[in-house]
């Protein structure tokens, strides 16, 4: 096939600019700049060398932040985009600082993050010729971008930047990859402006809303005796906090979350029953398979989420509402699919919900948690034993920051806890790599947190292993002078393996213990202050040290050793099998 | 597999409308292989209308696995539409060639009564071979190369099916509404693809 030098979309007509010769790279920080974009993370190389040297001219207007490491530039940007609801942009090099990018593009899709990712690319007349740092961009990105494009030819850029970012941020957002040959930034052309893209013939970010699909939901709610909510990011991304509000206490229906669904409720609002899936809580897991109505929102039941399948919630009848309409039966059969954004479907189908209170099925998610408290949470919150559990930092983080704090957190125990146990009293608020399940994340992803969120406090809580991933990072903290709190909960073992070790491979205790350097040695090296917390007495004292600080913090917490996150669903069983030990 | 699965299997014929872009077969040929989903046959070819693809793949599956392939394929950027049907469905060929030593041909008039009968048109008449051409299902063009094979078949080669769906007017209204909406560009090659000149790549 022949390549289109044309991206068929229609543009919004505007005045006439003045037409300018400017080198591709040029164009494409104007074209950055006509997004609004304020802030890019990134890391140069020769393949990109042109766009860095017109970026020179621009650093007024856009703040570059000069990561350590690629795969920490592009988690950054996600933590931007997740903490701001603005498409995050990066910048690397062609070859290796290209495939350094594959993890984090691999999390924004799996995780629905809206990003723009520009990478250099050799001279095209040496496309495919094994050229020093080449590599084919384009084949290994597709699997892992919402959509992605080579630009070779510079008056391509303009068009192909507001179609980038307009495929980033509309429906289902998702990452986008530019691929820019050296030849394309160097090029000069006649650059008439940039022009917004708000089409696209073959792209159809939302579903239309078919009305009799509300109809017949309203009237499966109405009937329904124990209706149960499940919600995920999609109330997030589509901005309907407000409105996913208002249908839930209209309709009294008890709601329950996915990670990425965090926030989107507060915490300790009267419907929200908690946390769902394999360390969810209790009662919500347990219900799945009571109700009779489940309705899901903005979630794509996740395996983590559901468990077994074929035993997942078969008496309910399914409602599902999300803008991606191949969510739709992809797991769970749906009686009444509900296409569309969640900003518009959700008010469609309060309109039709009658005002109801469900007591006594509510009392019954109640009664749950109480069995769960009693076996599970007043010990991990509120320990006995010696050692400190994650449970009780994470308890004592929401005595001191009252649940303002954004939190961003990395991959295991700690993870699972954090979500758990974080009280969040605002929307985006909680940051978590949870489709991929990525380890090094949570301190770059904490980064990018607060350059989208100055204002609000960012705790990165991340694991003894998952800092070792990334902890490059914070020289990047120390260069842009950027406040994060790391708070690292050290047990000494890749917790989360060694759970599974634990409790399906007979203590076989493989290559999970692993050792730390001194953090606080470390982090000192990058001129940020810490410190080391072993016993139960100074711990309150270091998590108001590290939030009071001015700065970045970083506060190692040793916790027990061998803790294990319950409840449980193990994997193969149905979410009704959860265990509380 | 089990065997129940193993029976819900057959073959269904995929229509895809895209844009013409590089890269899409890329994309959508990824959405197969991730799932370990063989393609037994793929065919693509520009529609009626200029810029729009028509992707014909065939591939041996469930019902249930087919339709959310085609919602994953839909959900790619550049594709305007995917279908699915079963072979009742749809009206669909392969064309076949078949290189036979010319001698055969002239000598043996069994021969050019067995190709008469497989409805085999000549393509080319060299001294050294000829070839023949086909036009069927897979059984018809399959037949052929049985009756050939004791007579010297030197070579086969068979193209990807091509198939029409038999129920619907088709994409084609749909496509022009949106040519109407949204013309065509130019195609242009790009003038520095091939220029090959050396150049100091940092």
């Amino acid at each position: 096939m022949k390549q289109v030098n044309s991206h068929t979309t229609t543009q919004v007509a505007e005045p006439k600019k003045e037409v300018k010769t400017l080198s591709g790279a040029e164009a494409l920080i104007l074209s950055l700049l006509e997004e609004k974009v304020e802030h890019i993370f990134g890391y140069p190389g020769g393949a990109i060398m042109p766009v860095y040297d017109a970026l020179f001219d621009y650093t007024d207007k856009v703040e570059h932040i000069l990561v350590r490491h690629e795969q920490g530039g592009i988690h950054a940007a996600q933590g931007y985009a997740r903490s701001s609801g603005r498409v995050g942009v990066v910048f690397a090099t062609s070859g290796p600082g290209a495939t350094n990018l594959i993890t984090g593009l691999a999390d924004a899709l799996i995780d629905s993050t809206p990003l723009v990712c520009i990478t250099g690319q050799v001279y095209a007349h040496l496309l495919g010729t094994d050229a020093f740092q080449e590599a084919d961009v384009i084949s290994i990105t597709a699997p892992v971008t919402k959509w992605n494009y080579q630009v070779t030819n510079a008056d391509e850029i303009p068009e192909v930047l507001a179609k980038a970012f307009y495929i980033a941020k509309s429906g289902r957002p998702g990452p986008v990859l530019i691929d820019i040959t050296k030849n394309a930034q160097l090029q000069k052309f006649d650059f008439a402006g940039c022009n917004r893209c708000d089409h696209i013939r073959s792209y159809r970010p939302k579903p239309i809303v078919r009305k009799e699909y509300i109809e017949q939901a309203a009237e499966l709610i109405n009937k329904a005796e124990k209706p149960f909510v499940i919600w995920g990011q999609g109330v997030i991304l589509g901005a309907a906090e407000q409105e996913f509000k208002t249908f839930l206490e209209k309709s009294g229906l008890p709601a329950a979350w996915t990670i990425l669904g965090a926030g989107a409720l507060p915490s300790d609002h009267y419907l929200n029953v908690g946390m769902l899936g394999m360390h969810g809580n209790y009662g919500p897991n347990v219900l799945t398979n009571e109700c009779d109505v489940l309705i899901a929102i903005g979630m794509r039941f996740d395996d983590r989420v559901t468990g077994r399948l074929d035993k997942y919630a078969k008496q309910a009848k399914v409602i599902h509402l999300d803008i991606d309409p191949s969510e739709i039966d992809k797991n769970v059969k749906t009686t009444v699919p509900v296409w569309g954004d969640c900003k518009e479907t959700i008010p469609l189908l309060t309109q039709l919900v009658e005002q109801k209170k469900h007591d006594a099925w509510l009392q019954k998610f109640k009664d749950y948690h109480q069995q769960e408290v009693d076996a599970v949470i007043q010990e991990e919150l509120f320990p006995t034993s010696d050692g400190i559990t994650m449970g009780e930092v994470i308890q004592l983080l929401n005595e001191i920051t009252g649940g303002e704090a954004i939190v961003v957190t990395d991959v295991g125990q700690h993870q699972m806890v954090a979500c758990r146990y974080a009280k969040l009293n605002h929307t985006r608020s909680n940051i978590t790599s949870g489709g991929l399940g990525t380890m090094g994340f949570a301190l770059p992803a904490a980064i990018g947190a607060k350059v989208g969120a100055p204002e609000r406090t960012v705790v990165a809580v991340i694991g003894d292993g998952g800092f070792q991933m990334t902890l490059q990072e914070m020289g990047t903290i120390m260069q842009s002078n950027i406040d994060v709190k790391i708070l690292i909960l050290n047990n000494q073992f890749l917790g989360m393996v060694r759970q599974w070790q634990e409790l399906f491979h007979d203590r076989r205790y493989s290559f999970v213990n692993i050792a730390s350097p001194d953090y606080v040695q470390v982090a000192k090296g990058y001129s940020i202050s810490g410190q080391k917390v072993s016993g139960r007495e100074t711990l309150k004292s270091g998590l108001q040290e590290m939030i009071a600080h001015k700065g970045s913090y970083l506060l190692e917490v040793m916790v027990t050793k061998e803790n294990n996150v319950f409840p449980m669903v193990p994997q193969g069983c149905s979410v009704s099998e959860i265990r509380l030990k | 597999m089990s065997s129940q699965n193993h029976i819900e299997r057959q073959e269904f014929n995929i229509t895809v409308y895209t844009e013409n872009q590089i890269g899409l077969l890329n994309r959508i040929a990824i959405i197969f292989s991730r799932r370990k989903i063989n393609i037994e046959s793929l065919n693509t070819s520009p529609s009626e209308i200029d810029g729009i693809h028509r992707f014909n793949i065939v591939i041996n599956e469930t019902e249930e696995v087919v339709r959310k392939i085609c919602g994953q394929i839909e959900k790619q950027v550049e594709v305007l539409k995917a279908y699915y049907n079963t072979n009742e469905d749809v009206i669909w060929q392969e064309m076949a060639l078949y290189k036979v030593p010319t001698e055969v041909i002239a000598e043996k008039a069994l021969v050019e009564r067995l190709l008469r009968e497989n409805g085999a048109r000549v393509v080319v008449i060299r001294k050294d071979y000829t070839v023949f051409e086909t036009t069927g299902h897979r059984e018809e063009t399959d037949n052929l190369i049985k009756v050939l094979q004791p007579f010297g078949l030197i070579e086969f080669v068979r193209s990807a099916r091509i198939a029409i769906i038999k129920a619907s007017d088709g994409f084609n209204r749909k496509l022009r509404e949106f040519e109407k909406r949204e013309p065509h560009h130019e195609v242009v090659e790009n003038e520095y693809l091939n220029s090959r000149d050396k150049v100091f790549t940092m």
